[in-house]
């Protein structure tokens, strides 16, 4: 590991240097420490914004659901107003990484994290190529194994998916990211936080180094959740062992009924692709439908037809639509 | 910029002792604690997150020391293997680990230990099967998991009696 400078913030203001190459912002520090380690970033200073005075609250703003990014995701997956208001995000908090990486790892910093393709994960220097680690080197995933990539959103330059279990649950909720940078401060629906490989490619951007639409010096300093008072939700996550694991497929639901029919339904999918997935066309057609397995299962197979699979992850489309599924069944219950 | 030849002076408590010491700023506090203070009971085994052997209390939670910066224990008190009981007078979460062979090569039992004293104090050890979620963070290679299952639920007992 590279040293580096090291100094404690007291303001959101003095993160604003971070601009992500010599400078970093370190909170928990679980998942940045080891991009270190293998060589995926290696700054000369860190500014940690750990210790900000009121950056972990958790309260309720009227309508709406405010947490701070400094909240770690046992403090949220345990506190009330969460699993009261937003229970697909308390769920999806405490499915991720284990009880003492979760006493560490910020919300702000979670969905910030990168891709576990195993490609990208090594330590440097690498003996394949990695768009997403050096520029213009290849993709070994694309070509070699990719049971784990995405199905959604890929080009051939970079196949990787986003990991993170709380960003599909916030992407359901339809929250929103508050940002705060040297030129102000502003809010991103959480659905546009992050960008796929095309949704990259479309803007200009590299299409294996662009993730977030975060500008250099910018933080995520909290998140804005609309309450609903008659949704219901859950988070369903499938993976290799039944806990502290990285997922196949995860889906978020938030379902609102009038009787027993689906009123409102919004879904989103974990690990599917470079960015929490909404399906779309699936919210429109499961409104009237009783929130059953029977039920939504085959109109969920059907709102398949954007998924481009890979070599080795043609699982994903049947166990995508089948985590949805389980989803809504959940929520309902 | 570069951060060559920086030391900071930071100061903690570990163990109820105050300790007062110039690191580099990448230092984690796993390699403070094992080189610096040659408090050896806290082990290294995965240096990522993945295996929890590694795991201390922060202000009395549970974390990864490999994942934390000494320089960030600033103030904070921390508590290893060393400093939750004696020879003579075992915490009840080692006597039951002792009284349910909870361990083989031993390698993971300090890491699992103070795991399992933050499981109970937050109220996790209800049930075999929560603990065995909240317990997850820690990997035992030699597999005595039914007897680590077996030893948090009994101490749990022991403490709230």
């Amino acid at each position: 590991m590279r040293d580096f400078n090291y100094a404690p913030a007291h303001s959101v203001e003095e993160a604003f240097a971070a601009d992500g190459a010599d400078t970093m912002a370190i909170a928990g520090g679980t998942e940045i420490l080891n991009w270190f380690r293998l060589g995926i970033a290696a700054p000369g200073r860190l500014i940690d914004i750990g210790r900000i005075e009121g950056l972990d609250t958790i309260e309720r703003d009227g309508d709406a659901l405010t947490i701070g990014a400094l909240a770690t995701l046992n403090q949220i997956g345990a506190h009330q107003l969460v699993q009261d208001h937003a229970r697909v995000l308390a769920q999806a908090c405490l499915a991720a990484a284990s009880p003492q990486v979760r006493n560490r790892a910020t919300i702000g910093g979670n969905v910030l994290q990168k891709t576990r393709c195993a490609y990208f994960r090594a330590e440097a220097p690498l003996p394949w190529g990695c768009n997403k680690r050096d520029s213009g080197t290849g993709c070994a995933a694309f070509d070699g194994l990719n049971d784990r990539h995405a199905i959604f959103g890929w080009t051939e330059d970079c196949v990787a998916v986003q990991p993170s279990d709380p960003a599909v649950a916030l992407t359901a909720l339809d929250a929103e990211v508050e940002i705060a940078g040297p030129a102000g401060k502003r809010n991103i629906a959480a659905t546009e936080l992050h960008l796929t490989q095309a949704d990259a490619a479309a803007e200009g951007l590299d299409p294996a180094r662009a993730e977030t639409r975060l500008a250099p010096g910018e933080v995520i300093t909290g998140y804005r959740l609309p309450i609903r008072p008659a949704a219901r939700s859950a988070y369903v996550k499938v993976r290799e062992r039944a806990s502290y694991e990285y997922a196949l497929v995860s889906a978020a639901a938030v379902i609102e009924l009038s009787g027993d029919a689906i009123r409102r339904v919004a879904l989103a999918l974990g690990s599917v692709a470079q960015k929490p997935w909404r399906l779309a066309e699936a919210e429109q057609r499961l409104v009237g439908l009783p929130p059953t397995r029977d039920a939504v299962l085959p109109v969920l197979k059907q709102c398949f037809g954007e998924a481009r699979p890979l070599e080795h992850n043609g699982y994903k489309v049947a166990m995508a639509a089948g985590a949805a599924a389980r989803a809504i069944v959940e929520a309902a219950r | 910029m570069d951060g060559s030849g920086v030391r900071l002076d930071v100061a903690f408590e570990v163990n109820g002792r105050a300790v007062a010491a110039q690191v580099e700023p990448r230092t984690t506090l796993l390699d403070f604690l094992r080189d610096r203070l040659h408090l050896t009971g806290t082990k290294k085994g995965c240096n990522e997150g993945a295996c929890g052997t590694c795991t201390v209390l922060v202000d009395g939670k549970r974390m990864n020391s490999c994942l934390t910066l000494a320089i960030q224990c600033a103030g904070r008190a921390v508590t290893t293997i060393e400093g939750i009981g004696s020879e003579g007078a075992l915490h009840p979460v080692q006597q039951a680990f002792i009284d349910h062979d909870a361990f083989q090569c031993g390698y993971c039992t300090p890491g699992q230990i103070l795991s399992a004293i933050a499981c109970i104090e937050e109220g996790h050890a209800t049930d075999p099967d929560t603990v065995r979620e909240w317990m997850s963070g820690n990997l035992c290679r030699c597999s005595a998991y039914p007897q680590i299952t077996a030893a948090v639920l009994d101490a749990a007992a022991a403490v709230r009696s």
